[in-house]
């Protein structure tokens, strides 16, 4: 009986919290979704409920901050952001466990510290540098810099990810006569696939959800990304939270996609670079 | 060593230096330079003369860094640093205490998977549009929590807190917690499911009851979990940026500003580029030494 009363009280303090953390989204869902003069007396009032799109296309098209180009420019930056620092960063960390080098482990401790630093330690000569290179506004700049900066947890979390590989596997394909960078390609890899998926949706969602990156290397109104416009689309004294909530349920579309898709990924990645 | 022994060593080395070049060369060229450069730019003046510590010293008396003539019991803007530090204070206990408690609830709770990723959800979510929820929860009209507390006679707090210097601070460390919580709890679900089932029945047969148990076996495991919490909320409390700008840009009069944007507006808006690099390099300082404490206590303990 005791038990019973237990698992009861339990479950239902486990579920009030669920219903609380939940509850901003709902709001958020509820105004983007419901026109204005429903939600007078707050988007929680139900005694009339219509679904209109309304909001969605307004913030889609929106005049100045249009947040379907947004979108449409986050997936041209973010997907070889992804690409790129994976396969870049395999590479070095395959090299980290596996080859020899004299400075192999201090050079892997300080990129693991520059896991540390914040973006904005760079952020002026970074921008002075791409400038020169012509690469601001340019997706290129924007791309190679997510890349870099992806690089030190990519290596860490694949580094760690390699040790647990048999290396029996590699030293057999190596007395079959391949190359290094063959048994990289064609066995390191394909066995490391589950570790490469939660490497990709993490950095998917990171590289999709930044915001300082892009806002100082993009600045053509064209060209912002879609984390950018959402500032631009509050207005400075009145809210348009329609459209605001909208737009921002558009942009966070994109990770809540991937981590329901990657979930078990996700989380064994989240778990996989901060605990061994 | 002979010419050809010298060779054959570059010759070994060469397989990791092949595979590592690409990474090295963008880390070196876009993370270890610049920041280098920010170093040099936060010891020198306009004109590129070395001014020693001079900065420092102009940055850490600015009261936009630095500014307790109204520190509790008066209002904010405290600067800065002290934002930061206040932070730190009351989201870290709040996001590990709450991680923990609800990791541990969940772990007996029906559903469990289902709840874990709705609370997971606000670390999923861009910080740009946390921000955003943040300020809609707590706005006068539009907010439920704003409602909420109309509803059982806190008048006063009715208002938008984003507007009010006494509350904006507040509101956006309440809104923190609720984004970041399903970072910890994560973590400690992952952790309580290292510890062997054997440890609890062998307590139990020497008579240590539910609390006894959590004190004596589930708190010294989770030990190790507990310290990458730690370090990467105080890393990531540190580097706030995204959320403070869409709720409230720093503002009301400075009451919410945090090194990382300080640096922003120095940098981009003032175009102060010393001055921003001055702040920048103490914030790195900063997340250095959290760094270099998070990679000791991880070596000690392996």
């Amino acid at each position: 009986m005791r038990r019973w009363g237990q698992e009861l009280l339990v479950n239902a303090l486990a579920w009030a919290v669920g219903l609380i953390w939940i509850i901003p989204f709902i709001g958020i869902l509820m105004s983007a979704l419901r026109p204005q003069s429903e939600l007078i007396h707050g988007w929680w009032q139900f005694s009339s409920f219509t679904v209109s799109l309304d909001n969605f296309l307004k913030a889609w098209n929106h005049p100045t901050a249009p947040i379907g180009q947004g979108i449409r420019n986050s997936l041209i930056v973010v997907i070889p952001a992804t690409i790129l620092p994976l396969f870049i960063g395999a590479m070095a960390a395959y090299a980290m466990l596996r080859f020899p080098f004299p400075l192999r482990d201090p050079l892997f401790l300080v990129i693991v510290l520059l896991m540390a630093i914040p973006q904005q330690m760079v952020a002026v000569p970074l921008f002075r540098f791409l400038r020169d290179l012509g690469l601001i506004n340019s997706y290129l700049g924007l791309i190679l810099t997510h890349t870099a900066w992806a690089l030190p947890w990519v290596i860490l979390f694949l580094r760690n990810y390699f040790s647990t590989l048999p290396p029996e596997i590699e030293e057999a394909a190596s007395l079959d006569g391949a190359n290094r960078f063959q048994i990289f390609t064609r066995i390191v890899l394909p066995l490391s696939l589950p570790g490469l998926a939660s490497a990709a949706a993490l950095q998917l969602t990171w590289a999709w959800n930044d915001f300082f990156m892009a806002l100082i290397l993009i600045y053509d109104p064209d060209k912002l990304v879609a984390t950018q416009r959402i500032p631009l689309l509050r207005g400075q004294y009145h809210i348009d939270w329609g459209v605001l909530t909208a737009a921002s349920i558009l942009t966070m579309s994109v990770p809540i996609l991937v981590f329901a898709l990657l979930q078990r990924y996700y989380i064994r990645g989240l778990i996989g670079w901060t605990l061994k | 060593m002979s010419a050809w022994r010298w060779w054959r060593q570059i010759g070994r080395w060469g397989s990791f230096l092949g595979f590592t070049a690409p990474a090295l060369l963008l880390i070196l060229f876009l993370i270890i330079l610049p920041a280098l450069q920010t170093i040099v730019l936060s010891f020198t003046d306009r004109q590129g003369n070395f001014v020693g510590l001079q900065n420092f010293a102009q940055v850490l008396s600015d009261p936009d860094t630095f500014n307790l003539t109204s520190f509790p019991p008066g209002p904010p803007p405290w600067g800065s640093i002290v934002h930061n530090a206040v932070w730190i204070m009351l989201h870290l206990p709040l996001t590990v205490g709450l991680g923990l408690i609800l990791a541990v609830l969940l772990d007996r709770a029906r559903g469990a998977t289902f709840l874990k990723s709705i609370i997971f959800l606000g670390m999923v979510t861009p910080m740009i549009v946390g921000g955003v929820i943040i300020r809609f929860l707590f706005d006068e009209n539009a907010g439920i929590v704003t409602a909420v507390l109309r509803a059982v006679g806190l008048t006063e707090l009715g208002r938008s807190w984003t507007a009010y210097p006494e509350t904006a601070l507040p509101a956006l460390i309440l809104g923190s917690v609720w984004l970041w919580v399903g970072f910890s709890m994560i973590l400690y679900s992952a952790g309580l499911a290292t510890i062997p089932r054997d440890y609890y029945e062998a307590a139990a047969v020497d008579g240590a009851g539910p609390f006894q148990q959590f004190w004596y076996i589930t708190i010294p495991s989770l030990r190790p979990v507990t310290m990458v919490i730690v370090a990467m909320t105080i890393l990531w409390e540190l580097k706030l940026f995204d959320i403070v700008y869409t709720a409230t840009l720093g503002g009301p009069g400075g009451a919410t500003m945090v090194l990382a944007l300080q640096m922003y507006f120095y940098a981009f808006r003032a175009l102060e580029f010393q001055r921003a690099a001055t702040v920048a390099t103490l914030l790195t300082l900063f997340t250095l030494i959290v760094g270099l404490w998070f990679v000791r206590t991880m070596r000690s303990s392996e």
